[in-house]
């Protein structure tokens, strides 16, 4: 275990120390200390290593992150995974806006709330928020699987593509064209998987999932009003 | 025309100007369909344009360098405020950036193919980057779009610049629109979209919204690929002063600066035709923030929007501009709406010069096109070289010009050698209307 | 575009740390605003029943003059106390409205910065640092203050285009985002008989308010009638004599963050501002709901 120490060193020293490994199979593992909301932590990197943040970070933690497990002891600015690819990115605390926005892979766990936009245009990453989500979230969402065991809040999925969207707990209002989708099996299954990868303890019979209506994926003069 | 049976003087049939042809026509179809028209291209409305200068040229005052003998330079390095891997190119003329999926994949090789010939650079677009692309370009600027459609890391990091497009000409303040024909398996994949569903980008990005969040995107983008890459921000033609000292501000290494006259894939006619300043007018403030600043020519100014000739390519450097971009003239030197399709045209309803419907993936040219027997059509080492040929003559031309002027380097063009032909044009662009020392407007934007 | 800061105590022994805290969190912010800097300050002192800030460009020659001028009209020495480019008249109540009418007549040079039972605003074009240091901020004591780091939009980078802006007595707004439709808005305003010294759409935001203050709203009813009148993008922080408010448009874009304790409420654009705060560690740290109306009163 490597200590990285923000109070000592330099963002860019961190970062390149972390990112020389990019492109390796190494599984070295690192902490860094005294983060103090500092942004763009962690960022691009793309090797099988871990990095525990002690305490909590600014804008875009561990964005477009590439095979590493991401852990966060504290909560995080907007865009945290941002873009991310592969790996996995733990925040024990709160995820400020646009968690796991435009994310392509990978797991995403936030531990408390994620804040607003929460997976927008997320392309095939899985979020697993274990508290509430944010307005807006999952808005223009393309694919990936968004996991909410607490509450959702307005405008929930809002121009929806293939992404599909479980909450355990209420939703303040569905967006543009999603809507209620049945629990079959295989979504089940899907959930079974999210939760144990994610270190959740919830019963997936208690999700309802939402979805595309697929209304708006090609333009019709009916629907004019919902552009 | 005379009433045939009193023999009486009458009115002749006039057109409305308010309602005119167009217009009616454009009503009805507005009625048929209701929808908005949406078209591929730039502002077609006739507007104040590099066309309005004039160049002074040498005199007894001034003496001109000989051509072909004496040295006029006109390479440029974009990106040396903070990157440490500048571009250089050997000519101040870039391709702007076009997607993969409104272009096909020949067309985007022919454009690296094109432009590396003559020693600059090409842009990705709204999908992605392809292998066509960056294999045959060398120096290739990566763009950075609300949508994310293909955004990954490596791609990031295998670019040799990264844009981030806040604005395009054609549509300051908004998103992209490309209809289910286009949306193929390949471009579909490559965007993570279903297969023929109509794609509909966002306006905003994602994880930002104004300069002070900018500054941190900024950040995370140098953060990455560890301060090589310049960063340059794309802004559509809305309010030059501001947005160029606010990109300034952010942290921008190259501010790139579109006009209305600039193309899009697709969007609403409305938009196009209705948003946004001429490119004429939007040099001068940017150029003015830059200096306010000093930044100028710290800073790079890549101007684009309408730029066609050597003449508007000297004319942009001369009113402050680093470098321009081209994005229509490159699709029209590769072959597209070239005559020799006029019968093919016609069936779609149009006439070579004036198609613009690229959304609708029917190109004859097979230039804006994801159909695999149309995109045969277009040889990409064929069109390369003509892209390649072109540049050429731009440099040529511009280079003619500078030496008329007096200038060993394209750069050292300045207001100064102009004159304006129009009061109109001599405002925008900040030069004396020709045969007076007159600057209409000074005093303020 | 801009870092805004605030700190509502609940506790009294924190007070005479007020000054320090706040200008600790306004520094951290200064990437987001490089441009100038400003503060309010809340605070109680019987020794100055009301204060009027002032800013002046030649502070060596308008100060000695207007204390002369405040000791005539009220036939009592003037209580001025000089920081930096800006002044703090302390007076009695009653003759506030003698004074501030005579140095808006008399002295069209000074700029009124605010004026309140409780409050003192102090801004400079500059970076923050430096614009605390130069009005000794993290000596202040108070019980609220809320500070801002300006990145200038489309206004001009001046002192008075710095932030709070105070267009009521004891009142402040600091923002961050973009307004949308404030031209015609400052023009209803004028027609209304409110007075604006800058461009700024911020300026607008808060003689909106103290204009529908003045109409009888308290501040949860002006910011909610804001949520109708205001178009664009905008985090408001709101001062007034006994507390302070925040509103977020309902788009909700702009970054704000706030953390609650016994002793404190506070506000950061960033949590990068609230990580030296007393216990912030166990403090209870969210984000402000969209289109909501938040206030902490005393």
């Amino acid at each position: 275990m490597t200590i990285l120490d923000l109070s000592e060193q330099a963002l860019r020293s961190v970062n390149a120390e972390l990112q020389s490994l990019n492109g390796t199979q190494s599984n070295a593992e690192y902490e860094i200390i005294n983060p103090r909301g500092s942004h763009a932590l962690a960022v691009g990197l793309n090797a099988p290593i871990a990095v525990k943040i002690a305490g909590s970070t600014g804008y875009y933690c561990a964005g477009m992150n590439k095979h590493a497990t991401v852990q966060v002891a504290g909560s995080v600015g907007p865009g945290v995974a941002e873009n991310m690819m592969s790996g996995m990115v733990v925040v024990d605390g709160d995820a400020s806006q646009y968690a796991g926005a435009t994310g392509h892979g990978g797991l995403l766990v936030v531990r408390g709330n994620a804040s607003s936009r929460c997976g927008i245009s997320m392309k095939g990453i899985d979020i697993v928020v274990q508290g509430d989500i944010g307005h807006m979230s999952a808005f223009m969402a393309q694919k990936g699987n968004l996991v909410v065991l607490g509450d959702a809040g307005d405008a929930l999925g809002d121009s929806l593509y293939e992404a599909r969207l479980f909450v355990r707990g209420s939703v303040a209002s569905l967006g543009t064209d999603c809507i209620e989708k049945e629990m079959r099996q295989e979504h089940i299954d899907l959930l079974n998987d999210l939760l144990a990868r994610a270190g959740v303890d919830a019963d997936p019979a208690e999700f309802r999932r939402y979805g595309s209506a697929r209304q708006l994926y090609n333009f019709h003069i009916d629907n004019a009003q919902a552009y | 025309m005379k009433d045939h049976d009193t023999g009486t003087p009458r009115t002749e049939p006039r057109q409305s100007a308010t309602f005119s042809n167009d217009i009616n026509a454009e009503i009805r179809r507005a009625a048929a369909t209701g929808i908005y028209d949406i078209r591929g291209g730039g502002a077609k409305r006739k507007v104040p344009h590099f066309d309005d200068l004039l160049f002074l040229g040498a005199s007894i005052s001034r003496y001109p360098l000989e051509g072909y003998r004496e040295k006029c330079e006109t390479a440029v390095t974009l990106g040396t405020r903070f990157a440490s891997k500048p571009i250089e190119l050997a000519i101040p003329i870039t391709i702007a950036g076009m997607s993969f999926g409104s272009l096909s994949g020949p067309a985007k090789e022919a454009l690296g193919r094109g432009a590396s010939m003559a020693g600059t650079s090409t842009t990705t677009g709204d999908g992605g980057m392809t292998e066509e692309e960056r294999g045959h370009s060398d120096k290739l600027v990566y763009q950075y779009l609300p949508s994310r459609y293909g955004m990954n890391p490596d791609d990031l990091r295998r670019a040799d610049a990264i844009e981030i497009v806040v604005g395009q000409g054609a549509k300051p303040g908004g998103g992209g629109m490309l209809l289910g024909q286009k949306i193929t398996e390949r471009v579909a994949g490559m965007r993570d979209l279903p297969v023929g569903i109509d794609q509909r980008s966002a306006c905003r990005h994602p994880d930002w919204t104004g300069p002070d969040d900018l500054e941190i995107k900024i950040l995370e983008l140098r953060e990455i690929t560890g301060w090589e890459k310049p960063i340059y921000i794309k802004i559509g033609g809305a309010r030059p002063y501001y947005d160029t000292t606010l990109a300034v501000k952010a942290g921008a290494d190259v501010v790139v600066l579109d006009g209305m006259q600039g193309g899009t894939a697709a969007t609403q006619d409305v938009f196009i035709e209705h948003v946004g300043q001429p490119t004429l007018a939007c040099i001068r403030p940017a150029v003015k923030a830059l200096q306010d600043m000093g930044m100028h020519r710290e800073v790079q100014l890549v101007v684009s929007g309408g730029i066609r000739t050597g003449a508007d390519v000297a004319k942009a450097l001369a009113l402050g501009a680093d470098a321009v971009s081209i994005g229509s003239a490159a699709l029209i030197a590769l072959g597209d709406n070239d005559p020799k399709w006029e019968k093919e045209y016609n069936a779609l309803g149009t006439t070579a010069g004036a198609y613009d419907d690229w959304h609708e993936g029917r190109d004859p040219a097979g230039i804006t096109t994801q159909d695999p027997e149309l995109m045969a059509r277009l040889d990409p080492i064929a069109a390369g070289r003509r892209l390649r040929n072109y540049l050429n003559v731009l440099t040529l031309e511009a280079q003619t010009i500078a030496r008329a002027c007096g200038k060993s380097h394209v750069h050292n063009l300045e207001p100064e050698d102009l004159c304006a032909l129009t009061v109109e044009a001599a405002a925008m662009a900040g030069v004396p209307l020709a045969g007076t020392d007159w600057i209409p407007g000074r005093g303020g934007y | 575009m801009c870092g805004i800061v605030g700190l509502f105590l609940k506790d009294s022994t924190l007070e005479p740390d007020l000054g320090a805290m706040l200008t600790a969190m306004l520094v951290t912010m200064t990437d987001r605003g490089p441009d100038s800097a400003g503060i309010a300050i809340y605070s109680e002192d019987s020794a100055k029943p009301f204060k009027i800030t002032v800013q002046s460009l030649d502070p060596a020659t308008d100060f000695p003059a207007l204390s002369d001028r405040i000791a005539k009209l009220t036939g009592a020495p003037a209580q001025l106390l000089e920081k930096g480019s800006h002044a703090v008249i302390a007076l009695a109540k009653s003759a506030a409205d003698t004074v501030l009418t005579m140095i808006r007549s008399d002295f069209p040079e000074l700029r009124i910065m605010s004026q309140g039972n409780r409050i003192e605003i102090f801004k400079e074009t500059g970076l923050p640092e430096k614009v605390a240091a130069e009005f000794s901020v993290a000596a202040m004591h108070g019980t609220h203050g809320i500070g801002h780091t300006r990145m200038a939009t489309e206004s001009a980078v001046t002192t008075l285009g710095a932030h709070p802006f105070s267009t009521g007595s004891d009142q402040c707004l600091v923002h961050n985002g973009s307004l949308s439709n404030h031209n015609s808005l400052r023009r209803k305003l004028v027609r209304d008989g409110m007075h604006f010294e800058t461009e700024n759409d911020s300026e607008v935001a808060a003689a909106y308010l103290t204009r529908r203050m003045q109409g009888g709203d308290n501040l949860g009813g002006a910011l909610q009638a804001g949520l109708d009148d205001l178009d664009g993008f905008y985090t408001f922080v709101v001062g007034t004599e006994t507390g302070f408010g925040v509103l977020r448009d309902p788009i909700a874009c702009k970054p704000a963050v706030m953390a609650e304790t016994d002793r404190f409420v506070a506000f950061g654009s960033e949590y990068r501002a609230l990580v030296d705060l007393p216990g912030i560690k166990d403090a209870r740290v969210w984000e402000p709901q969209p289109a909501k109306v938040y206030f902490w009163e005393r």
